[in-house]
């Protein structure tokens, strides 16, 4: 018999004159999971803050209704304006939470012992040992390796995912009816998102708790949700069982959102092997030296890596968090200096010029780098950041050269001439990266390094920005080297693929032939990790 | 939201908007037109002496009272003010320009540079504030110019570790790595970009250093050691009061209370920026005032 867990109504928030939720309705059953998806800024978070009664933003007002039914034994309880002490009871023993991050999430004083047991004792009355035994019993359960002499680590001698675990660990102490996972994998490479995924899947079953799954990827929605809900600008676009939204989407809404993923199925770009190469790279090599509290270490972050570069084609370099494929794009634009190996750009070494040449050096190579936010200066106009390079390498004489070759390339970039005279504040995300990306043209490159340049971008802003960069490509015969956590974007963008891992090249070949039959082992395993684009329902009928 | 922390406009407006700092706005404005029109609007001279109404209460025709020479409290404590404001803005713009670029280039450049000028500072920051613009007194004559170059090398560290530890945050940003990927100079970005991102806390700084010039000020010239007689300063005209403190309240109540007033607007008003510009307080701020 299917029982309903969470069943919110009308759920509406404002904020002073602004209502930022604009009547929600959800409802999730026992055993199953709700998704809720939408780009940032949809309401999401909001969402399930209000349905829970967690939101305490200054000045919220929520209005709705969104009750805990409660299963045998335990009474429904409104959530929407209960009292601290009814929300004390029910957050931690019937509901638990998994947000994003879990390197802010644990407290770093104290031991995962400590973490765990902490709701065990306040919802449950247990004593100390049984509490211990308890958390035995989840550290084992979430899969963590040698729980019992991990009840005495603390949260920095976990890695991110182990982190992720122990965080799913707390939030079922207490076996709790309805689980919220806030973007739970969204900080996570994607072999560890595989592995919450398929956890959280398992210990569904066994438990038997509903779960809300928040989450901007609509490839991850697809993995664990049997209904999904849509939300765009504060409302319910869409709400339908996982199958319908992804083969019959209603709203045209959620048709973009689709559009806009990136799939790993994809077209990829053939080789040009004609091409002449404009980057070549041998035997690079990088450590860094870290100074700690006890002595230095040295860091290997880069370890012999050859590659080359063809003009007017991309190179995706593909890898998890620490495979050293930043400092890659930090070696080649001077940021930092490789202990060994050459880098040849059309003929002038790269890692040894001569400081009077760097200043030439520099316009050839230029960087787009991740953050929309922290990439532009706060302080300077859009205007001034675009011409900062035009300035500094004297591409434009006088002000009003400097401002026409300005708004040439904001045009490039599809902005308005205007924008010139905006801040960095006023613009959206994928607005920013326009403007990154126009900055990096000023000095008209040979070569682009795109350093995770869309990772932090919403689907649709992605789409845009990857339909210019292939645009300008085609246009301006522009070289990119393409750096990537994400394989379906690597594949849509690439002629050649090289996969890193911890520093040294896993697998290096034309895109076609590695996306078609992986040779290694890690390749296999990433590609696999990728959340395909029909959702899991679809094979696994519950 | 962070959406608004960088519109600077939007902060003096939410500033003005704090009552307290209102006020200490418009105090600090009276005081500083005083300052400005003081010779104009004093009722008598200075140094005019009248010694048969010496030491008057205060009355009608001499608001503060008299002195022991008969010269009008007053005058004196207006034009002081020129002298007090004067001595206070240049000793905390030389500190100001001096430290900023000592704490800025230190900060960016890292490395020996910054740990020799960091432990000079160090050692400066060791001694007593007065005690050390004492020793610069002495070697110098006492007069204005000193006490200028006094208090502004004693402020001089506070100016250079603030702007130092704004530096060290801001150079590791993205868009300080962006701009050496284009080729920008180090002396281009210095201006560019890491000036315009730590004058919030170099801002703050200022007013409360004010504050404390006002204060270091009045104790130099108290110990005889500041602005020389007959030139009237507020912290000359307590000294002058010591003996007539039975005899004569006026005499150091009204320089005194000037001082507070003006010392305790400069520190308002530094508190009151500091909400608005630290992007965790003003959180703070926003949230309580709208509940």
């Amino acid at each position: 018999m299917r029982k309903v867990a969470l069943s919110s109504r009308d759920l509406r928030v404002r904020i002073g004159a602004r209502e930022i939720l604009r009547g929600i309705s959800l409802e999730v059953e026992h055993g199953q999971t709700l998704g809720i998806v939408g780009e940032s800024g949809s309401g999401k978070s909001m969402t399930v803050l209000a349905a829970t009664g967690l939101l305490d933003a200054p000045g919220a007002e929520v209005t709705g209704s969104s009750v805990l039914m409660g299963e045998a034994g335990s009474a429904p309880v409104q959530l929407v304006g209960a009292s601290g002490r009814v929300l004390r009871t029910v957050h931690g023993g019937r509901i638990g939470f998994v947000f994003q991050d879990p390197g802010t999430s644990l407290n770093p004083l104290l031991t995962l012992e400590r973490q765990i047991s902490e709701s065990l004792e306040a919802h449950r009355g247990l004593t100390r040992r049984s509490a211990r035994a308890r958390a035995l019993e989840l550290l084992d359960a979430v899969g963590l390796p040698d729980p019992a002499d991990r009840l005495n680590n603390y949260p920095h001698q976990l890695s991110g995912g182990q982190r992720q675990r122990v965080m799913i660990a707390i939030a079922l102490a207490c076996d709790p009816e309805l689980l919220i996972a806030d973007e739970p994998t969204t900080a996570l490479d994607v072999t560890t998102q595989a592995q919450i995924i398929e956890l959280v899947r398992q210990l569904q079953r066994d438990f038997g708790a509903a779960v809300v799954w928040v989450s901007h990827d609509l490839g991850v929605i697809g993995q664990v949700a049997d209904s999904v809900t849509v939300l765009h600008n504060g409302e319910a676009v869409e709400q339908a069982p996982v199958l319908d939204v992804f083969d019959r989407p209603q709203h045209p809404y959620t048709r973009e959102l689709l559009e806009a993923s990136p799939r790993i199925d994809g077209d990829v770009a053939p080789p040009h092997e004609d091409a002449p190469v404009l980057l070549k790279v041998s035997g690079l090599d990088v450590r860094y030296s870290v100074t700690g509290p006890v002595g230095s270490t040295v860091v290997h972050a880069v370890r012999d890596l050859s590659f080359e570069i063809r003009r007017a084609t991309t190179l995706g370099l593909v890898g998890e968090s620490s495979s050293g494929k930043s400092t890659v794009a930090a070696a080649l634009t001077g940021l930092v200096k490789p202990h060994a190996g050459t880098a040849s750009l059309a003929g002038t070494d790269v890692f040894t010029v001569r400081r009077a040449d760097e200043r030439a050096l520099r316009r050839r190579i230029s960087l787009v780098m991740q953050d929309p936010f922290a990439s532009l200066d706060p302080r300077a106009r859009v205007g001034a950041a675009v011409a900062e390079p035009l300035y500094v390498h004297q591409l434009a004489k006088g002000k009003r050269q400097r401002r026409e070759r300005v708004a040439e390339l904001l045009e490039l970039v599809g902005l308005p001439a205007d924008f010139a005279s905006r801040y960095p504040h006023e613009l959206s995300g994928g607005q920013r990266q326009r403007v990154s990306i126009a900055r990096a043209l000023a000095v008209q490159p040979e070569l682009l390094i795109l350093d995770e340049s869309t990772a932090s971008l919403d689907v649709s802003a992605q789409a845009n920005i990857l339909d210019l960069l292939s645009q300008l490509q085609l246009d301006h015969n522009l070289t990119y080297l393409f750096i990537t956590h994400n394989l379906a974007v690597v594949r849509r963008m690439s002629h050649d693929v090289m996969v890193m891992r911890v520093g040294a090249v896993v697998e290096y070949r034309p895109a076609a032939e590695l996306f078609a039959a992986p040779e290694q082992d890690y390749t296999r395993a990433l590609l696999a990790a990728v959340p395909p684009a029909r959702p899991r329902a679809s094979a696994d009928p519950r | 939201m962070t959406v608004d922390t960088y519109d600077r406009r939007a902060s003096w407006r939410l500033a003005l908007r704090n009552p307290l700092t209102l006020i200490s706005a418009v105090i600090l404005a009276v005081i500083v037109l005083a300052a400005l029109t003081a010779d104009r609007i004093a009722p008598y001279g200075v140094n005019k002496i009248d010694v048969p109404n010496a030491l008057q209460p205060p009355s009608g025709a001499h608001l503060f009272g008299t002195d022991e020479l008969g010269r009008d409290i007053f005058s004196r404590v207006l034009v002081g003010t020129h002298a007090s404001l004067e001595v206070a803005a240049a000793s905390v713009t030389f500190a100001f320009f001096v430290g900023v670029t000592l704490g800025a280039v230190a900060g960016y450049r890292g490395g020996w540079l910054d740990t020799v000028l960091m432990r000079v500072i160090d050692v400066m920051f060791a001694f007593p504030v007065l005690l050390l613009a004492l020793a610069i007194v002495a070697v110098l004559s006492p007069g204005s110019t000193t006490t200028i170059l006094a208090i502004g090398i004693v402020y001089t560290p506070i100016f250079a570790r603030v702007a130092r530890a704004s530096t060290l945050s801001v150079r590791i940003e993205p868009f300080v790595a962006v701009s050496r990927t284009l080729g920008t100079g180090n002396v281009l970005i210095l201006r560019r970009h890491i000036l315009p991102n730590i004058a919030s806390p170099v801002i703050v700084q200022t007013s409360l250093s004010l504050a404390f010039a006002i204060l270091s000020e009045a104790a130099l010239s108290f110990l005889g050691l500041g602005l020389q007689p007959p030139e009237p300063s507020w912290g000359r005209m307590l000294f002058d009061a010591q003996g007539f403190v039975h005899l004569a309240w006026w005499m150091s109540v009204f320089p005194g209370l000037a001082i507070f007033v003006t010392a305790l607007a400069f520190n308002l008003l530094g508190d009151g920026l500091r909400d608005v510009l630290d992007p965790k307080q003003r959180t703070l701020l926003d949230a309580r005032r709208k509940r």
